[in-house]
C-alpha cells in the first residue's frame, strides 16, 4: 500500500500542464498559429513519442525487448497483438506507470521518468470513484483549477460524451458503456496531448462498441491528441487507427499505415486492411514479412 | 388512504413483538402466575420509574453513563481507527505494531477488572478504560480491513490523475473503507454497552448499573428491572445513530440508496 502514494511531482505537472495549454489555447486563438508556436511546441495538440531499444523486465521474464517505434504528434497508434504479448506494459511504460529497463524512452524529446499530468489513461473498466457523483468524478481529471471553473470544466467535458444530463447521478445507476464515456469525459477534461487505452472498449456489447469507437474517433480529430490504443479487435483497430502495429513477444511484428479516409466504414478497403492484419495474427510461421525474418535470425 | 393505513402499518411491525410480550407479561403478573418477588410487573415498572424521574435520580444515571460511555467511545474509537489507518498505509508501521495489538486484542478486556480497579479505584477512569480497551479493537480491525479493500484499480487511477497524497486518501481510501469502518462502529457501539454496564455493576458509585446494583440491595426489583430496560432503550438509540450514518455517508451505495428511496416512498 505504501508503494501506491507517490510525493511532489504533482503541483509541478500541474503548473507545467496549465503553462502548456495556455500556450496552446493561445496558438489556437490566434489567426497565425505557426508565428506564436515556439518549434518544440506541440502541433495539433499532440505530442511526439520515441522509443529506442526498450526492454522491460519482470524479474526474469523479459515482457518487452528491444523495442523501437517512432510515433508522430496527433497521430492514432492502435496496437494489436495476442494476450501477454506485452502490449499493455508497453502502454504502462508510456503512461510512467513502469519505467523501462533498458533503452530510452522520449515524450516530446524529454525522457518519460513518471506520470505526467498531461497523459491520461482510459482502463479497461471505468474505475469511476462510486462514492462521488458523475460529475466529481470528471472533476478528478482537473488539475488544481478553482471548483467553480473545475465544474464549468467538467460539465463541458460530460456534454462532449452525451451525459450532461447525469452530471448529479452516482455511477452505480449507469450502465457500463456510459460509466465508459465518463471515464472517457474525464480523460479529456484535463486536455491532455497524450492520451492511452488499455482495450477500453472490451467489456462493452457490439453496438456499444461500435458508438464508442465513433465518439473516440471524433473527440481524436477534434481535439488532435496523439492516441495510442491498445487492443485485440483487429477490426477495432481498423475502425481507428491511423497506423497498426502488431507486437509479438515483445518486438513490433507488423507496423502498417491504415490509408482510408475517415469517417471509416466498413468497405472492400477495410476489409483488406481487416484480413492483412488478421491473416498476420493467426499465422505468424508462414508469411513472406522481412521484418520477421530478420527477428527469426536474431534468434 | 389506504396506501397511509398500509405505510402506518409497515411502520408499526416492529413494534408488535415488544407489545405483546409487555401484555403478556403484566397479565401473567396481574393474575399472580408470576410472582412479584420474582419479577415485577409492567405497572410497578413504571411507577417505580416515575418516582425516579420525579425525584432526579433517573435523569442523573443515565447522563452519567452516557456521559462515560461516549467519552470512552470516543478515546478507543480515535486510537483504533488512527491505528488503523496508518497500519493499512504504512507498511512498517504494520510491522512493527499489529502484532502486539493482535496479542492485546485476545486478552478478554473484561479479565482486567481487577487489575483496573487496583489500578484506578472505582473512579471514572476505570470505566472510561475499560470501555475505551473494549470499542477500540473493532474498530482497528475494521479499518485495517476496509483499507486494504479498497479496489487497487481505484488508487492506480488516482496516481493516473495526479492526486496527492492526501487527495488519495480523503478522495479514494476513506471512502472505499467507510462501508467496513461502519461496521466496526456498529460492533463498537455494541462493545461500549457491555462494557459498561458489567463495570458500573462491578465497580461504581453513580450511573446504571450502580442504581441497579444498589436497588438490589434494598430488593427493590422494579428498578432492576428498569435498569436493564434502559440498558435495551440505550442500545437501540445507539443502534439508531449508526444506522442514521450508514444512510448519511454511504448514500453512494446501492444497498442504502435502496433503503433511502424505500423509507422516503
Amino acid at each position: 500500500m505504501a508503494s501506491s502514494f507517490r510525493k511532489g511531482s504533482v503541483a509541478v505537472g500541474g503548473i507545467e500542464n496549465e503553462s502548456f495549454n495556455r500556450k496552446h489555447r493561445k496558438s489556437a486563438q490566434a489567426a497565425m498559429p505557426e508565428v506564436l508556436v515556439p518549434s518544440h511546441d506541440i502541433a495539433r495538440g499532440g505530442v511526439s513519442i520515441q522509443l529506442d531499444g526498450v526492454s522491460k523486465k519482470f524479474g526474469d521474464k523479459t515482457v518487452i525487448s528491444d523495442l523501437s517505434l517512432s510515433i508522430e504528434p496527433g497521430k492514432f497508434i492502435v496496437i494489436v497483438g495476442r494476450s501477454g504479448c506485452g502490449k499493455s506494459t508497453l502502454l504502462r511504460l508510456l503512461a510512467g506507470l513502469d519505467s523501462v529497463t533498458s533503452g530510452s524512452l522520449m515524450r516530446q524529446e524529454q525522457k518519460v521518468t513518471g506520470i505526467d499530468q498531461d497523459t491520461r489513461f482510459m482502463f479497461q473498466d471505468a474505475r469511476l470513484l462510486p462514492w462521488l457523483s458523475v460529475l466529481d468524478n470528471v472533476k478528478i481529471g482537473v488539475a488544481g483549477a478553482s471548483t467553480s471553473d473545475a465544474d464549468r470544466k467538467a460539465y463541458s467535458a460530460l456534454q462532449l460524451v452525451g451525459l450532461e444530463d447525469r452530471a448529479k447521478e452516482w455511477p452505480s445507476v449507469l450502465s457500463g458503456g456510459q460509466r465508459q464515456r465518463i471515464a472517457l469525459a474525464r480523460a479529456l477534461v484535463g486536455h491532455p496531448h497524450l492520451l492511452l487505452f488499455d482495450e477500453p472498449l472490451g467489456a462493452l456489447d457490439a453496438l456499444t462498441r461500435i458508438d464508442m469507437q465513433r465518439l473516440i474517433a471524433r473527440l481524436w480529430e477534434a481535439r488532435g491528441f496523439t492516441a495510442v490504443l491498445v487492443t485485440h479487435d483487429v477490426s477495432e483497430a481498423v475502425a481507428l487507427a491511423d497506423r497498426v502495429i502488431l507486437i509479438e513477444e515483445g518486438r513490433v511484428a507488423l507496423d502498417i499505415p491504415i490509408t482510408l479516409a475517415r469517417p471509416r466504414v466498413k468497405d472492400s478497403g477495410f476489409a483488406h486492411f481487416e484480413k492483412l492484419i488478421l491473416d498476420r495474427v493467426l499465422t505468424p510461421e508462414g508469411l513472406a514479412d522481412s521484418r520477421r525474418d530478420e527477428v527469426m535470425f536474431d534468434i | 388512504m389506504n396506501r397511509t393505513v398500509k405505510a402506518i402499518t409497515v411502520a408499526a411491525l416492529p413494534w408488535y413483538i415488544p407489545l405483546i410480550v409487555l401484555v403478556v407479561w403484566q397479565v401473567l403478573s396481574s393474575t399472580g402466575i408470576i410472582s412479584t418477588r420474582t419479577l415485577p410487573s409492567p405497572d410497578q415498572v413504571i411507577r417505580a420509574g416515575i418516582t425516579l424521574v420525579g425525584n432526579g435520580k433517573l435523569f442523573e444515571a443515565i447522563g452519567v453513563s452516557t456521559w462515560r460511555a461516549m467519552i470512552g467511545f470516543l478515546i478507543g474509537a480515535g486510537i483504533g481507527f488512527v491505528f488503523g489507518l496508518l497500519n493499512g498505509v504504512i507498511s512498517v508501521s504494520e510491522k512493527l505494531t499489529d502484532s502486539f495489538l493482535q496479542m492485546i486484542r485476545n486478552i478478554p478486556h473484561l479479565a482486567m477488572i481487577p487489575l483496573v480497579i487496583a489500578w484506578f479505584g472505582i473512579g471514572e477512569e476505570a470505566k472510561i478504560f475499560l470501555v475505551a480497551l473494549g470499542v477500540m479493537f473493532p474498530i482497528y480491525l475494521n479499518t485495517l480491513l476496509g483499507i486494504r479493500s479498497v479496489d487497487t484499480g481505484l488508487i492506480e487511477m488516482g496516481r493516473v490523475y495526479g492526486l496527492s497524497n492526501w487527495q488519495l486518501y480523503r478522495k479514494v481510501i476513506l471512502p472505499g473503507a467507510m462501508p467496513s469502518i461502519l461496521v466496526g462502529f456498529r460492533f463498537a457501539l455494541g462493545i461500549m454497552w457491555l462494557t459498561l454496564i458489567v463495570s458500573e455493576t462491578i465497580a461504581a458509585d453513580s450511573g446504571i448499573g450502580y442504581m441497579a446494583m444498589n436497588a438490589r440491595e434494598f430488593f427493590q426489583l422494579d428498578v432492576v428491572v428498569l435498569s436493564i430496560l434502559l440498558y435495551a432503550l440505550l442500545g437501540k438509540l445507539s443502534d439508531l445513530m449508526a444506522k442514521w450514518l450508514e444512510r448519511r455517508w454511504l448514500k453512494w451505495h446501492p444497498h442504502f440508496a435502496k433503503a433511502v428511496s424505500q423509507s422516503e416512498a
